[in-house]
């Protein structure tokens, strides 16, 4: 392979790096507020305002049953108002954000549901405010859970981007579609999918292992 | 002689709480005033009244078991003392200052000053026992020296000082529980609220819990309530009783006095679970309506608050020359005083049958015949 090629691939992996770093915290931002307060909202609840959650809840779905390549054409205008284009890594993390926030508010929701009720009852008994209970132990005993929430969304975010080429985002996917299916490079296509594969096994093995470490339920000396 | 249970006579029970009673206290720590507690329909659910009518105080420094069946309604009546939950109807008043009708802040500052533990200890798995314990104290704004050196007389108190930087998991039950009391005491509250926390624990670990209860109560003063549905825990610790059954107190007063001589089906039935009222199957299984030839008369002879409930064999057999057969006893100890049953033969014709009988009414114990085996 010539030293161009790899160039370009080298190239590729810094925008796909670039795109999904930023796109991972902004949609964290968003979603982590958005999953905790879906996770303690309903009747009854910590800040109970079912009606909210309900909406926030179709909300939610909605973006999420949306095809991202759709959600990607569909957002252009939104899209130009943030990132001033519609064309570049920089604007594609846009609708990597919109499309991740919602994920992840979801499996916040789920890890934060596992924290065990008697736990915010236990707070509560000591005259914990609700932003007490969700600071000192919502978030530290669901950390496991949310550590492997964002390794996921990590995941799905390497995926996601390698559709933004479509609206000239750059990244691997689009150096795997243009080289190697448009310009029948295969040998250009196996080295993409390799760098995603090795990029992939990094971030699960990091998170699996930044999980484990912070999960004290099952740890003996 | 058949003597199928254990004798438990006079089996000692530790003295846990003085004896001599605190000084009593213009103000009750605790007291429900015309207390109701509905809870509302919620989808398929119809509504449920959990308390009615509740009307009772506890006293200072006192340790007060609450005593009922599961969905009697002792959860919903703690968590009213603590404002985790909120009367339908009536006031609850804790420490002079009523309770049911703070909010938000105010609410938040009272509870610091109501400890409460729980029978699955509820301990954050992220923290160490010593963060455990720090974790009220952290919440009421205390500075991190001044929890720190909080933490360690209270890890000191209850006996893990060598855990204090254990997680949960490490822990066992018992030692959970004690992090779970210095929690609870870390804001130097006035009253522990003890929901069922022995429940989850072993016989022997049930003990030292309890024996730590009652050094908390005498040492610091503080106010115990007790929720439990074993009787044994009411019988080792708690000075004082509220029976509560269907949302209702049924009875309530010093646990002596109620478990000598208990009116309610509820109380009586919570007596014969420790004392084991039931005579055993196989004695129960040869007894003959009809007297046998050569057998004995059974009768059971029950205590109930008799100061001398040990030697009542040896003085029937002593007075009226009688061998009188021990088939089957249970008696304990509540308050210094026997509770318990024997059951007894008595040999021979009616005669010593009418003279036993008419010997055990004299000196006012309840008796009844159940019959003859040979």
């Amino acid at each position: 392979m010539s030293r161009d090629l790899i160039n370009l691939i080298v190239e590729a992996t810094g925008e796909s790096l670039f795109m999904v770093s930023v796109a991972a915290s902004l949609a964290t931002l968003l979603g982590l507020p958005i999953g905790i307060f879906l996770a303690t909202s309903r009747k009854g609840e910590l800040f109970a305002a079912p009606s909210v959650n309900a909406v926030l809840g179709v909300i939610v779905n909605a973006t999420r049953s949306t095809p991202f390549i759709i959600l990607v054409v569909a957002i252009i205008p939104f899209t130009r108002l943030i990132a001033g284009t519609s064309i570049g890594s920089g604007a594609a993390i846009v609708p990597l954000t919109i499309a991740a926030a919602p994920f992840i508010a979801r499996l916040v929701e789920a890890a934060i549901r596992e924290v065990d009720g008697g736990l915010i009852e236990t707070a509560s008994s000591f005259g914990a405010s609700p932003l007490q209970i969700v600071f000192k132990v919502l978030i530290p005993e669901a950390l496991p859970g949310l550590v492997l929430a964002l390794t996921l969304a990590v995941v799905s975010l390497l995926g996601y981007s390698a559709m933004v080429g479509a609206v000239g985002g750059g990244g691997l996917g689009d150096l795997g579609i243009r080289y190697g299916y448009q310009r029948f490079m295969p040998e250009m296509m196996l080295a993409v999918v390799v760098v995603l594969i090795a990029l992939v096994q990094t971030v699960q093995t990091a998170g699996d292992y930044l999980a484990r470490r912070v999960n004290r339920r099952l740890r003996h000396r | 002689m058949n003597v199928h249970q254990p004798i438990a006579v006079a089996e000692p029970i530790p003295v846990l709480a003085p004896e001599a009673p605190k000084p009593p206290s213009a103000e009750a720590m605790v007291r429900f005033e015309q207390v109701a507690k509905t809870y509302p329909a919620y989808r398929d659910k119809p509504s449920v009244q959990a308390l009615q009518g509740i009307d009772f105080a506890i006293a200072r420094g006192s340790i007060t078991g609450v005593i009922g069946r599961s969905g009697a309604g002792k959860s919903s009546l703690v968590r009213l003392i603590n404002g985790l939950e909120k009367p339908s109807a009536g006031r609850v008043v804790v420490d002079g200052r009523d309770i049911s009708a703070l909010s938000g802040r105010e609410l938040r500052l009272a509870q610091r000053s109501i400890g409460m533990i729980f029978q699955h200890f509820n301990l954050l798995s992220s923290r160490t026992a010593a963060d455990n314990i720090a974790l009220p104290l952290e919440i009421a704004g205390w500075a991190q020296d001044d929890i720190a050196i909080r933490v360690s007389e209270l890890l000191e108190l209850v006996g893990i000082a060598d855990k204090y930087d254990r997680y949960p998991s490490e822990l066992s039950g018992g030692q959970k529980q004690r992090v779970g009391i210095a929690r609870a005491l870390a804001t130097r509250p006035n009253v522990l609220l003890s929901d069922e926390a022995t429940s989850a624990l072993d016989p022997q670990t049930t003990r030292s819990i309890l024996d730590l209860l009652a050094s908390i109560n005498r040492e610091l003063g503080v106010t115990i309530v007790l929720i439990t549905h074993e009787m044994s825990v009411v019988r080792q610790l708690a000075k004082e009783v509220v029976v509560i059954d269907a949302g209702h107190v049924v009875e309530h007063g010093h646990v002596a006095d109620i478990f000598t001589h208990p009116k309610h089906p509820i109380t009586q039935s919570f007596l014969a679970e420790v004392l084991g009222d039931s005579i055993p199957v196989s004695l129960a299984s040869r007894i003959e309506p009809q007297p046998v030839e050569g057998g004995q008369a059974v009768i059971r002879v029950q205590l109930r608050g008799t100061a001398a409930g040990d030697t009542i064999v040896a003085r029937l057999a002593r007075e009226l020359g009688i061998d009188i057969a021990l088939l089957s006893a249970r008696v304990d100890e509540i308050g210094g005083q026997h509770v318990g049953s024997l059951t007894l033969g008595i040999p021979g014709d009616d005669a010593h049958i009418r003279q036993v009988l008419s010997w055990l009414s004299q000196h006012q114990l309840p008796v009844e015949r159940l019959g003859y085996v040979a």
